[in-house]
């Protein structure tokens, strides 16, 4: 096999991976870096950020309300530690992300504009007009091109970690143009993988999507932490999933049910008025809403249609000119993929899964428990979200957290030399048979597909807004058979050139593992927080016995292994979360 | 389901068995809603694992699934069953791009034109993050914001006729953002970019057909950022042979 040796690998070029490798190229000049990605980095998902990013700008403004908002709209499962890191640093990012190019939108005045977002106090989201993530993984990449010691991989699926004399030495990934495997070894380890969306039925990720960073690390012993808390956004489209940006709410747009009723005000976000207003009905956080709007369909109060039930996004009254200036691509999406122009018609919408705040563990350095290797962006589980991510604070993060793990992974890098390469040989060897024999099984009769649908839909039965303990329990059992059947799935394709079906089945084990370690550890939190919400008796948030982080350790044999960890609190202690109209009696 | 039929023929090409691509004809049902990229993931994931395409954000904003359909290039995940029923499709990979296999074509040329023309701000000075972000009005924003949209899904270069005599003109998505940053208020490399554009490899190649504006899903307007930097690349040269290097101040206006 070929090796490849470096000083520091780092999977994954979306935002998160570019701005660690950037980090490094500029600080770390002597130091070799392998950016390796399975897509060309501006396809990663991040291109697909519509609404913005969020750092303190206006004089009104104050780091402690993005603190504040932060916290509470993570249900206080928030590590305040980091949080507080990420606020303080959230406005430099943006800065630097403005000095390499990023088209922000502007106020007449010249300075960058910014924009209200769910949960958040003070508008303090910056935008792109609504292809913000578009734009800034454009500029990252393209900055990216000025530094020759970033080497890239493009179109290299990197299936596993090396982990040898208890650290993490490198990582083998396979040429997709060749199919051939390639050994990495590396001083340190920075996975940069994305979200896991695709592990659910209805979402807005894209086919990327699916957590293989989350699985490898996991399957190396590396705990992932509150993989219970999946976000659903409130507004997708029907059909696709494609996502409707709660900027549009942000923009003013509002969300009524099939008698064109207002309905936010019935859960705690109310009252309507005035309006628009932060933190209060559809500026509310995304847990609220999309539960909201699961209540309302009980309630029949939603509109049936053949992609199953929706609620309106209206937006008309925006008018044409400020749709046009603030929300172009949403009216393309509108028009294009539900055939309805938001101009003159409100959109059809329901929500999807979105978002994981749970990933690989890491805290403010995005160091893991795992001695070489680093974990940052949506993969990542830093504590920065806690049981709900507010909208605006993930691209955010990935610019803050990118930075520090580059500049970890460096430190580190600089001071180990690579131990034991015979044995870091054998090891990619041992990979390599693994996915040989995945390639060539001779016996089987499971198509991948059939396994992925399976699995899409029992996570989201039982593992959607509102959740039992038979529910979950039955998607655990589920779970289990279906990575039994993944042992005799057999692939159509044994070829070596662009085997996209083999990256499919590669993806689908480690979705498995990734779905598994979600369903377990929703099954043993027995207690509603954030967006993990259950109907069965543990209706409350319990802080008494789940204010913790809840670790998922892998189990080649079975079940995931479920553990808990504190979380940090520093300034604010927990407290009822309110929003609408108890939260500004609250602020007097 | 319905079960009315719509039939698609691909270009498949597998170059560890076939030595040159073949049609493949795949019956599917017809469903109002699906986009070609649909289509194709039915196809793969109950009819043949074997067929390989590139795609993700199923959104029109990743770039990865250009392809001819019916001899036009297009996103396939914005393209759709309906636009050409009652009939059938053809679906081949992007025109003037070598086939890796099936519907994937080799990029690499691409990628190394993009990294020519140096698609970054050039400031005259770094400024310091604690000065904060650099002014620009809406207006200076508008003057490059368009050219900033490009996807790099390559469906221009499909279209480009010149393109197809001549891989190695640098092309509409590459020249179109070198002066996207050109006209960029912030930036001063422009005179390094026209350097690059100004050669029988950049601009000149081109012979304003047109038609990679009429495929850019984003419509970024190729076309008119090659003639924009075609009359700047005959003014530098001008200033080049009048003036001697170094008696203009450098910045862009
Ligand atoms: C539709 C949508 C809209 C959003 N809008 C917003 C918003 O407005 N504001 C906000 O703050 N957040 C938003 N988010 C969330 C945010 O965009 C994401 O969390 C973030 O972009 C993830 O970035 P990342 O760098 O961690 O991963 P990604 O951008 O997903 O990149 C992952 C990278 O890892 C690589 N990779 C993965 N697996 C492998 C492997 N096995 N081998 C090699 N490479 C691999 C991929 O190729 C890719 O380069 C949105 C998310 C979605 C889906
Ligand atoms: S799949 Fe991303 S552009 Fe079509």
């Amino acid at each position: 096999m070929e090796v490849i040796t470096t000083d520091i690998v780092i999977i994954g070029a979306g935002g998160a991976g570019l701005r660690a490798a950037i980090t490094v190229a500029e600080q770390y000049p002597d130091l070799k870096i392998a950016l390796i990605s399975k897509v060309y980095p501006m396809r990663s998902h991040t291109v697909a950020a519509e609404g913005g990013a969020a750092a303190v700008t206006q004089d009104h403004d104050t780091l402690e309300n993005h603190f504040h908002d932060t916290v509470s709209g993570g249900d206080w499962l928030c590590d305040q530690d980091t949080v507080q890191y990420f606020v303080e640093h959230a406005r430099e990012e943006l800065v630097q992300l403005e000095h390499w190019g990023c088209p922000w939108s502007r106020k007449s005045d010249g300075h960058v504009d910014v924009r209200a977002f769910g949960g958040m106090k003070i508008e303090r989201t910056w935008f792109a007009a609504d292809k913000s993530g578009f734009h800034i993984l454009h500029t990252l990449f393209q900055t990216s091109l000025k530094y020759g010691s970033i080497n890239r991989f493009d179109e290299y699926f990197t299936t596993d970690l090396i982990v040898e004399d208890g650290r993490c030495q490198g990582v083998v990934a396979i040429e997709i143009a060749t199919g051939s495997m390639r050994l990495f070894v590396a001083k340190a380890v920075i996975l940069a993988t994305g979200g896991a969306g695709r592990v659910f039925r209805a979402n807005t990720n894209g086919a990327i999507v699916t957590g293989d960073g989350m699985g490898m690390a996991y399957r190396a012993g590396v705990p992932l932490q509150d993989m219970e808390f999946v976000q659903y956004h409130p507004t997708c489209l029907a059909a696709t999933g494609i996502l409707m940006t709660e900027a549009c709410r942000g923009e003013g747009g509002i969300l009524v049910n099939k008698d064109g009723y207002r309905f936010l005000q019935d859960y705690g976000l109310g009252p309507v008025d005035p309006w628009p207003r932060n933190k209060a009905m559809e500026l509310g956080p995304r847990d609220r809403l999309s539960q909201a709007i699961w209540h309302e369909q009980q309630k029949g109060r939603t509109i049936k249609t053949e992609n199953g039930d929706v609620v309106n996004l209206d937006l008309r009254h925006l008018g044409a000119k400020k749709l046009q200036e603030r929300l172009p691509f949403i009216c393309e999406l509108a028009k294009d993929f539900a055939g309805v122009d938001p101009v003159t018609t409100p959109i059809p919408v329901k929500p999807a899964v979105h978002y994981t705040m749970g990933g690989v563990k890491t805290d403010l350095t995005a160091t893991t428990p795992l001695p070489g290797l680093y974990a940052v962006g949506e993969c990542a589980s830093n504590g920065l979200h806690g049981a709900n991510r507010l909208g605006s604070n993930s691209l955010t993060e990935l610019v803050v957290f990118g930075k520090q793990a580059g500049i970890y992974a460096s430190e580190y890098a600089k001071n180990v030399a690579v131990t034991n390469q015979s044995a870091i040989e054998a090891q990619a060897e041992k990979y390599r048979q693994r996915i040989d024999s995945l390639l060539n099984r001779a016996e089987g009769n499971e198509r991948i597909s059939t396994i992925r649908k399976e699995m899409a839909l029992t996570m989201e039965e039982g593992i959607g807004i509102y959740r039992t303990g038979d529910s979950m329990q039955a998607t655990c059992n589920k779970l289990s058979e279906l990575r039994e059947r993944m042992k005799s799935a057999k692939l159509d394709d044994t070829s070596s050139v662009y085997n996209t079906e083999l990256f499919l089945a590669i993806e689908l084990e480690a979705m498995l593992e990734t779905a598994a370690s979600m369903a377990h550890s929703a099954l043993n939190r027995k207690e509603s927080r954030g967006s993990h919400q259950r109907l069965d008796g543990y209706e409350n948030r319990d802080d008494v016995n789940y204010l913790k982080h809840s670790l998922a350790y892998y189990n080649a044999d079975g079940d995931p292994k479920i553990e808990y960890a504190d979380v940090c609190i520093t300034t604010s202690q927990p407290a009822e979360r309110v929003y609408g109209g108890a939260a500004d009696d609250r602020g007097k | 389901m319905p079960d009315e039929q719509f039939e698609i023929d691909i270009l498949r090409y597998r170059p560890e068995t076939e030595n040159e691509p073949v049609m493949q004809t795949y019956t599917i049902p017809y469903v109002r809603d699906w986009s070609v990229l649909d289509a194709l993931n039915h196809i793969k994931d109950n009819l043949d694992g074997t067929l390989s395409y590139r795609w993700s954000c199923k959104m029109a904003v990743c770039g990865s699934c250009g392809m001819m359909v019916n001899g036009e290039p297009k996103l396939s995940c914005n393209t759709f069953l309906r636009d050409y029923h009652p009939g059938k499709i053809t679906v081949e990979p992007l025109a003037h791009f070598p086939i890796e296999r099936d519907l994937i074509i080799n990029m690499d040329s691409f990628m190394e034109k993009l990294e020519k023309i140096k698609p970054y701000l050039i400031p005259t000075e770094e400024k310091p993050l604690a000065d904060g972000e650099h002014l620009q009005s809406p207006d200076e924003l508008m003057k490059y914001k368009q050219y900033s949209m490009c996807i790099n899904c390559l469906l221009c270069y499909s279209a480009c006729p010149e393109f197809g005599l001549e891989p190695d003109f640098l092309g509409p998505a590459a020249l179109s953002l070198a002066l996207r940053y050109n006209l960029d208020s912030r930036d001063n490399g422009q005179d390094q970019r026209t350097r690059i554009a100004n050669t029988d490899k950049g601009v000149w190649p081109c012979m304003f057909v047109g038609s990679c504006s009429e495929v850019c899903p984003k419509h970024v307007n190729p076309a008119s950022a090659i003639q924009q930097t075609k009359i700047t690349s005959t003014i530098e040269w001008y200033k080049n042979v009048l003036m001697p290097r170094g008696s203009e101040a450098g910045g862009n206006d």
